[in-house]
């Protein structure tokens, strides 16, 4: 582990994330954000509700833009990059929405296809529907290939989005509430499967969920987003190991209810 | 630029929000016309677009396009026939139908159905975060989803439109033929002569210009949805309120400058 440390001092961050401001109108969401995600790594973002976990990973993902501040994405600045050059990083950025994003109008097969037939002109048929294999039984869901995304439950149609931003072999991985509102045994399943998808894929990650039991089995980092900013970082018991009142009942809350 | 100007000279909340609105709209059109001529080119999507705005329009367009024609055809006959003219019936009603009535009739039937097709259908992509989706997996959705609509209807409304005509036409001709006994031929000779090719132009014109006003209103207010499912039924209900109203200062500013030309 301090090895590994050591490492990552020389290591530049795949994400590096400076000072960062965003506001929506009178709605200062993100206030002086700071993080750096380096290669291998998952790190969870755990915070309330509203608290702008989402706006971070978009800002990141270039759909939304900062009002001030800076975040590298291996390397490139993304607010300074023009259509083209965004594009060409998107290929390397996987992004697993809350609620799928599966393109209802299409199958699961598709789905999957559609980054890749847009993406990769030269690919041949063989190759497009091994690819799509692939992926599928990378999440465990060969069966489902034929399928509409209406006709997939909650868990399914989490992982058949996660297989439909694998299929580009994306460096950085970004989950938004991977969790939320699936049963417990399901959230295991897919707290697995993150675990995976890093290991086979060597993805990095940025997890972002407020639910404890996924930080605790993905992350190998956590950092708790309190009033857009982070307040602390850290594995997740340095992280709870603290008399902060905000912390303290973020993770009692947790597990309560 | 135009957006500055609008918060410099606030009058009221809704005057500025207006041109900030129309500000997005100008943009959303320009856009348009320079990714058209840009590759990718999604032709698959077009042609089942074109399929999906057309063929699925057929039964409501054929109905009032017969409906129209007869009816017109029966309503006019005791006026003329009043002067005892009702060898004019074929020649007034093609001139109606050319010049008006179908364009006008294909374009708010479309606006009702196709255009509130297009706001919900990209409105709930949008708010689904599909349209996020596609642009973070590196595919430009404007192209996939509007351009692709766009051309569509712009091709599409003027076919439907010679179609429409047609259909009323006919139901024109039974009206006719069962009254005066008129045969095919001599009604479709009176009928078009006095329809010239700048008639036939005119029409043609304000087919291409509703065509592409259906769409490109239905992509906006889809793809500018507001979140949540309320969202996606004011995109819907917005597309045809407001296509409805543009094809009608659009109907007005065609026969002017038509009405020049021929003057
Ligand atoms: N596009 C937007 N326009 C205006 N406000 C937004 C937008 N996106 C998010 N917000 C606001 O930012 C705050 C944080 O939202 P979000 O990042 O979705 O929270 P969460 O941490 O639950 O993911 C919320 O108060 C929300 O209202
Ligand atoms: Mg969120």
């Amino acid at each position: 582990m301090d090895n590994e440390r050591q490492n990552r001092g020389q290591d530049e961050p795949v994400i590096k994330i400076r000072d960062l401001y965003k506001s929506f109108g009178n709605n200062d969401v993100l206030k002086d954000v700071n993080l750096d995600l380096y290669k291998g790594e998952n790190v969870v973002v755990l915070g309330r509700s509203g608290t702008g976990k989402s706006v971070l990973i978009k800002i990141i993902a270039g759909l939304l833009t900062q009002d001030t501040g800076s975040v590298c994405v291996l390397g490139e600045d993304i607010s300074k990059l023009n259509d083209k050059e965004l594009l060409e990083l998107r290929l390397k950025i996987g992004f697993s929405f809350q609620n799928s994003a599966l393109y209802d109008s299409m199958t699961v097969r598709e789905n999957l296809e559609f980054p890749l037939v847009r993406n990769k002109k030269h690919l041949k048929r063989k190759e497009i529907d091994d690819s799509v294999e692939r992926v599928l039984q990378a999440v465990g869901l060969a069966q489902t290939k034929n399928q509409m995304p209406a006709e997939l439950s909650g868990g399914q149609r989490k992982r058949i989005g996660i297989a439909r931003t694998l299929i580009l072999n994306p460096e950085i991985m970004l989950y938004d509430e991977p969790t939320a509102g699936l049963d417990p045994i399901t959230c295991i399943e897919i707290n697995n499967l993150i675990n995976r998808v890093k290991e086979n894929f060597n993805t990095s990650s940025i997890i972002i969920t407020h639910d404890l039991t996924c930080a605790k089995a993905t992350g190998d980092r956590v950092a708790m987003l309190l009033e857009g900013t982070f307040a602390r970082q850290g594995t997740f018991d340095e992280v709870f190991d603290s008399n902060d009142e905000k912390i303290r009942s973020f993770y009692n809350y947790n597990f309560i209810k | 630029m135009s957006v500055k100007q609008a918060r410099e000279f606030i009058v009221s909340k809704g005057v500025d929000s207006f041109f900030i609105d129309l500000n997005s709209a100008v943009k959303f059109n320009l856009r348009f016309f320079k990714e058209v001529f840009l590759p990718p080119y999604e032709g698959k999507e077009i042609i089942k677009q074109c399929y999906e705005i057309g063929w699925k329009s057929l039964p409501l367009i054929s109905l009032t396009g017969f409906i129209t024609g007869l009816v017109f055809t029966k309503q006019s006959r005791p006026s003329l026939a009043e002067f005892g003219a009702t060898s004019w019936l074929p020649s007034l009603v093609a001139i109606a139908i050319i010049k008006a009535l179908a364009p006008l009739v294909t374009a708010l039937i479309a606006a009702g159905k196709v255009g509130s097709n297009i706001g919900a259908e990209i409105g709930s992509m949008r708010v689904t975060e599909q349209i996020d989706a596609m642009e973070v997996s590196a595919v430009n959705p404007f192209k996939f989803l509007v351009v692709s609509r766009v051309i569509a209807t712009t091709v599409m409304i003027p076919i439907l439109m010679f179609y429409t005509g047609c259909v009323a036409m006919l139901g024109s001709y039974l009206n006719v033929h069962t009254n005066e006994m008129t045969s095919f031929v001599a009604f479709f000779e009176q009928a078009f002569q006095k329809i010239s090719f700048l008639d036939i132009f005119s029409s043609l014109t304000k087919a291409v210009v509703y065509g592409y006003t259906i769409g490109i209103v239905g992509c906006y207010k889809g793809y500018h949805a507001s979140q949540g499912t309320e969202g996606v039924g004011k995109a819907a209900n917005a597309s045809v309120v407001v296509s409805m109203f543009l094809i009608f200062v659009e109907e007005i500013l065609i026969v002017q400058i038509t009405n020049s030309i021929r003057g």
